[in-house]
């Protein structure tokens, strides 16, 4: 893939001088970005073309794209098993990805706003103290966040992946960033015509902050969605499981019946893949946002 | 540093009078509003943050079994048999180590190059951009355990798709998952696959953020494509680059998901990361003291690592201006 780039690279150019039909260089421009596209497409294509398949046929050495006789059996199959509920796995990485994220946005711009805005003894080290942690891996939290969590009887419960990671500084430093950039001016105002700071913030900073929000939103969201780490050990018991963990487990429970596995993972990409088509161009705007700080 | 871009319309009224964040005009915030604010995070930031920290270098300081009540005191003994040859945690854990350092060596300049590539042929408008865009960003947002499982079935040595389209093709089966180096192929193009789109969409953004002028004027010089890419391309997207860069190293050296799900380790350990040894060592085998040891040592690779790319970055911008 890597033969790309001196190639790429004449995009950049000037609008080459108009030509009749397509030049050389076009078209293999245009036959290398397609085998790219489908390097990114075929296994995505496979999963779905595999789920609708018979276990028998996976292992068939006539396999083929499409399945010769296409059923919904593996369908069947894993939604009715016990031991892997995957539409609950599904709809817990859901509760705990939105949970976490209302915590991270209330706790995280409210502490953004008191080291932006606000003056109380202890600011600076505070200050110093959550940029440094930007800057500390998280496996060193690992362990004793185990024991921690164990401490507090959150083992095999959802709060065991919602509270901890709302704990980073990631958001603290975002938002803060973003308040500092914004006009004092118009929380002057609010406060001459009678505002106390907390419905400054309510009133003016939130609703001029609606972007950085967002972002830090998808961020957060995303961000737990795809923890496999963490969840994978402080949840246990198949009905707790967020859909990463909760997959893994397929692996163990259908060893190689691979067409049951990518119902699985049919199952639990299709909703996100549908909301990623929908949001696309405010995902990616959102991700390219968090590269620039 | 938040770009002009993203700061709402209003960021462009009144010039500011007064120092950003100064109290303003006689309605200065009372110690208790100000703890309102900060309290419910400094709570959190404490207890799972800072305790943790602190809690973990305690916790390597002794035979920390987490299922037995007695956890005696051994100072730093579990640091020096990490460093000591014939230990029982020594081997596992530096045979992780370069383990880790091998993903990183492999899939780093591919996650670069790669994704700038892409960024480059797609910072240009024509039909189909945007969903080439969204194409290459998608696998991003299915998570680890999904990409695991897939590719854990198109690299099955018996009934995996590559290895039927190698048969088709009358080459050779190629044991993906369970032999050395092929299960660094196997760790290494699904991790492009999955993540390539997130390092694209933050090149792209950074190209974006080239002024057009210094093209034009390159174009006026008669530079080539390739003069324009090595001088104006590059070194506009320099910081850019230091941050993908930096995260990229970070995630690769944090990689835990794609050999926990595609190799499982495998040929024997040679594929479990540090990140697996760890989980293992302390939260399987729960013998955690070690574990806390192993922890730390890793941090502070990874904490130095990311100190010289930081100094790298500082010492190029000052010569620069010199």
């Amino acid at each position: 893939m890597s033969t790309a780039t001196p190639t790429a690279p004449t995009v950049d150019q000037a609008p080459a001088p108009q030509r009749k039909g397509l030049s050389q260089r076009t078209i293999w421009r245009i036959l290398l970005i397609g085998l790219v596209a489908l390097f990114f497409l075929a296994p995505l294509l496979w999963m779905l073309s595999t789920s609708f398949k018979s276990s028998a046929e996976v292992v068939d050495p006539n396999l083929g794209f499409l399945p010769h006789d296409p059923s919904t059996g593996s369908f069947s199959t894993i939604l009715g098993a016990p031991q892997t509920p995957v539409v609950q796995w599904f709809f817990n990485s859901l509760m705990a990805a939105a949970a976490q994220t209302l915590l991270v946005l209330v706790v995280a711009s409210m502490a953004a706003y008191a080291l932006a805005r606000l003056d109380f003894p202890g600011k600076k080290i505070l200050t110093g103290l959550v940029l440094a942690t930007l800057f500390v891996p998280p496996i060193s939290l690992l362990i004793p966040n185990y024991v921690l969590v164990s401490q507090l009887g959150w083992l095999d419960s959802l709060t065991a992946v919602i509270v901890p990671g709302a704990a980073g500084a990631f958001g603290v430093f975002f938002l803060r960033q973003f308040f500092l950039s914004l006009p004092v001016e118009l929380e002057e105002a609010a406060m001459l015509d009678g505002a106390g700071r907390l419905r400054t913030f309510w009133t003016v900073i939130i609703p001029l902050s609606k972007p950085a929000l967002a972002t830090l939103a998808l961020l957060t969201f995303l961000g737990n969605w795809n923890d496999f780490l963490w969840p994978l050990y402080v949840l246990f018991s198949p009905e707790k499981l967020t859909i990463q963990p909760g997959l893994s487990t397929l692996q163990s429970a259908y060893a190689t019946d691979y067409s049951i596995i990518m119902a699985g993972g049919v199952i639990a990409s299709l909703p996100v893949l549908i909301l990623f088509v929908i949001s696309q161009r405010f995902v990616i705007e959102g991700v390219s946002r968090s590269g620039l700080k | 540093m938040v770009t002009a871009a993203e700061s709402p319309p209003l960021s462009a009224a009144p010039v500011r009078r007064r120092k950003l964040g100064a109290p303003s005009r006689g309605k200065r915030a009372g110690l208790g509003t100000s703890l309102i604010f900060i309290l419910p995070y400094l709570v959190l930031f404490c207890a799972f943050v800072l305790y943790p920290i602190a809690y973990g270098l305690w916790i390597s300081l002794h035979e920390w079994d987490f299922l037995l009540p007695g956890k005696p005191f051994v100072g730093l003994k579990n640091y020096t048999d990490l460093f000591t040859s014939d230990s029982v945690t020594s081997g596992p854990f530096w045979a992780s180590m370069r383990a880790t350092g091998i993903f990183v060596a492999l899939s780093v300049p591919l996650m670069i190059v790669f994704p700038l590539a892409l960024a480059i042929a797609l910072n240009k408008k024509f039909r189909g951009r945007n969903a080439l865009r969204a194409l290459f960003f998608a696998p991003y947002v299915l998570g680890v355990a999904v990409i695991g499982l897939l590719w854990r079935y198109l690299l099955d040595p018996n009934v995996g798709v590559i290895n039927y389209y190698l048969d088709q093709l009358g080459l050779d089966r190629i044991p993906f998952t369970t032999a050395t180096p092929y299960v660094w192929i196997a760790l290494v193009v699904p991790t492009i696959w999955w993540t390539a789109g997130y390092n694209m969409v933050i090149f792209l953004a950074g190209l974006q953020d080239i002024p057009k002028e210094l093209y034009e004027a390159a174009a006026l010089d008669r530079a080539t494509a390739w003069q324009q890419f090595r001088h104006v391309t590059l070194p506009g997207l320099k910081p850019v680059m230091v941050f993908v860069l930096t995260i990229t190293i970070l995630a690769s050296a944090n990689v835990f998901g794609q050999p926990y799900l595609i190799t499982q380790g495998q040929p024997g350990r040679e594929t479990r990361t540090a990140i697996m040894q760890i989980g293992e060592e302390g939260l399987r085998s729960f013998r955690m003291g070690s574990a806390s040891a192993m922890s730390t040592v890793l941090t502070i690779a990874l904490l130095v690592v990311s100190l010289l790319l930081l100094t790298f970055m500082r010492e190029r911008k000052e010569r620069k201006k010199s």
